[in-house]
């Protein structure tokens, strides 16, 4: 038999911690805190430099000035549209890959989170190829219709709609296949066809990851860079968004820069208040 | 016995569900409770399923008011939105983004009247329920007996030509389930059409239903009016529920020979053939030593398994040939200093003992 260890200290506070919360001893080991450490300051120290380096005096006139204000609209409107394009069309698409079986949609599903993992300048590029003026569609609606779609806030909305869409789509797909089936049987036996189910019944009950893939999608669009300064150029006032305007006032206006960046930062700071029931909590969504 | 095109049910059907194939046959009249009483996993709620068009038959037919509503052979399915049944499922399944009103309006709306009458139609039933003042509630805020209430009401409101109950009490505590059984009794005595209700609860089976069912694995084992099922239980697993020693065996005039060793004594009417003989618990008497002469006619040997304390009074799980579940006063329990491993002797009177004809053995 072995003799227990030697006691160390345990403070009435811990005490009564480890009795609400249950179980042995919390505290990190030392191997782990350290690189914990590292990460947690690489990760906060830019965004604190951002905060020490910002006009705080000058920051009204750095936003309010022509260029900044212009950029701040068009972003706003782009990236809301955006989000409006993707849940007129994405939400359908998927109630398709949650509850569809058909051949096929695997690869469909793959196909349609791709622009998750591509790099925005090659959906730039894809969006150019496709929708150029001698793009394979771009063509025909040039010469059918007159319709030039790049370098216009049309070719802005597509891109941002291409790089945020698929955050929605995931978001909408779990949280229909993490749906209880029980509810849309009872519709059904009260008479509801299949619209009026998916009106009535799963959407009310989704509403939830429908708010969080629509502000998810929307902070995506905000934040968009690579696919629209690729598809849509970055002309002031017509598709100059946000990020691509703190980009070229880097060099020219930093200050205008650092108060738009704060913006931008703001932003994010609200959205993950949005969904922080969803993600800081870690686990599963309610 | 068919009430094909008088607003009965039919059912003919096999229901396969993976492995599992459900096959009944029944048939249910208007205004009448069939109590579908069976195990776990003995088909129950697959055959609520296949009625409701959840879930499409594999072979037969199902049909409803005069009218075929899912016929394997000839390839007819009425979906499930299209068919007037009313469903109350096991744990209600109210919606939860919806109030009590607009959960019992929800019916009404989908089947096509507008907004307004709809609400009408809702109150008339929130009215009937005793639901007025929940109307506004949302069904997280329910107590267990108001959501039982509230599922019944939203499917009454559909105005259904068949009913379907799966467990309505299941998820109700002990203390406010008899008055809500009571209050369904009312209600379902109300309603005009065929009703079926599965439950594994004897009691509420014997309450609510004119007429049991028993399903095992999938197939009826037993059907008659609750006394029957009761007093003459076709299944260990019935008789466990009812309360019965059952015992399979041959009759041959006067004595059964039991199918699992020993023999009864029974009142001699001649009869022969496979039997089942029925035994209640408190029929049987126990005694510490070998009883004299006595006029009860069947006395054995048993040794004490185990005891349990019921509500006033102990049940004894005897071993013996053949085994057997006693119920004494706690009293003789102390008196005759029972417990695990005594040796007793056990009687009973032949007249005591109910004998009927066994189902396996006849042409079904």
């Amino acid at each position: 038999m072995s003799a227990p260890a030697a006691p160390s200290h345990l403070t009435a506070r811990e005490r009564a911690r480890r009795a609400a919360r249950g179980g042995a001893s919390r505290s990190a080991p030392a191997p782990l805190l350290a690189p914990a450490l590292v990460a947690v300051a690489f990760l906060v120290l830019p965004l604190a430099g951002l905060l020490i380096r910002a006009p705080w005096s000058s920051l009204g006139a750095a936003l309010t000035g022509s260029d900044a204000t212009q950029a701040l609209v068009l972003s706003l409107w782009t990236a809301s549209a955006s989000t409006v394009i993707s849940l007129v069309i994405g939400v359908p698409l998927a109630w398709v890959l949650a509850r569809g079986s058909f051949p096929g949609q695997r690869l469909l599903r793959a196909l349609v989170t791709l622009p998750l993992v591509l790099p925005p300048v090659v959906g730039g590029v894809a969006l150019l190829l496709a929708f150029g003026r001698t793009g394979f569609l771009g063509r025909y609606l040039d010469s059918w219709f007159g319709l030039t779609i790049p370098f216009t806030p049309i070719a802005v909305v597509m891109a941002e709609t291409f790089v945020a869409m698929p955050f929605l789509i995931i978001t909408v797909e779990g949280a229909l296949r993490s749906a209880d089936p029980g509810f849309e049987e009872a519709a059904a036996t009260l008479g509801a066809t299949r619209m009026t189910v998916f009106r009535r019944v799963t959407m009310p009950l989704i509403a939830p990851s429908l708010g969080a893939g629509a502000v998810l999608c929307w902070a995506r669009a905000l934040g968009e860079f690579g696919a629209t300064i690729t598809f849509a150029g970055s002309f002031p006032g017509r598709t100059e968004t946000m990020p691509i305007a703190v980009y070229y006032a880097l060099e020219t206006d930093p200050d205008a820069a650092i108060a738009l960046s704060l913006v931008l930062l703001l932003v994010s700071v609200v959205v993950l208040v949005l969904l922080r029931d969803r993600w800081l909590r870690g686990g599963s969504a309610p | 016995m068919t009430h094909e095109g008088s607003g009965g049910l039919l059912v003919d059907a096999q229901v396969r569900r993976g492995e599992f194939t459900l096959a009944v046959a029944l048939a249910a009249a208007p205004g009448q409770v069939v109590g579908v009483l069976g195990p776990n996993g003995a088909g129950k709620s697959t055959l609520l399923s296949a009625l409701a068009g959840l879930t499409p038959v594999a072979a037969g037919r199902i049909v409803l008011a005069g009218q075929v509503i899912d016929d394997a052979g000839t390839g007819e399915f009425v979906e499930a939105a299209g068919r007037p049944v009313g469903f109350v499922f096991q744990n209600y399944r109210l919606f939860p983004h919806l109030s009590v009103a607009q959960n019992v309006a929800f019916s009404p709306r989908a089947r096509g009247l507008g907004r307004r009458a709809a609400e009408a139609a809702a109150s008339q039933w929130l009215d009937r329920l005793g639901l007025t003042d929940l109307a506004d509630r949302k069904p997280g805020n329910l107590s267990g007996g108001q959501a039982q209430r509230v599922a019944l009401a939203r499917a009454l409101a559909g105005q259904p030509a068949l009913l379907l109950l799966d467990e309505p009490l299941s998820a109700l505590d002990a203390g406010t389930r008899l008055d809500v059984q009571a209050e369904l009794g009312r209600h379902l005595s109300d309603f005009a059409g065929p009703c079926l209700l599965v439950t594994h609860d004897p009691l509420e089976a014997l309450v609510l239903a004119d007429m049991l069912l028993v399903l095992e694995d999938g197939r009826i084992v037993q059907e008659g009016t609750p006394a029957q099922v009761a007093r003459q239980p076709g299944t260990d697993y019935v008789a466990k529920l009812v309360g019965l020693n059952l015992y399979a065996g041959h009759a041959d005039g006067s004595e059964v020979a039991l199918a699992g060793g020993g023999a009864l004594v029974i009142p001699d009417h001649g009869r022969r053939g496979d039997v089942f003989v029925a035994v209640r618990p408190s029929a049987v008497v126990v005694s510490s030593a070998r009883p004299g002469a006595s006029s009860a006619r069947n006395t054995w040997p048993a040794r004490i398994a185990g005891l349990t304390m019921l509500a006033d009074r102990v049940r004894l799980d005897l071993d013996g040939q053949p085994p057997a579940l006693v119920d004494v006063t706690p009293a003789a329990v102390a008196e005759l200093s029972l417990s695990p491993g005594s040796q007793v002797w056990l009687t009973a009177k032949a007249t005591d003992l109910d004998v009927y004809p066994r189902a396996d053995s006849q042409p079904r």
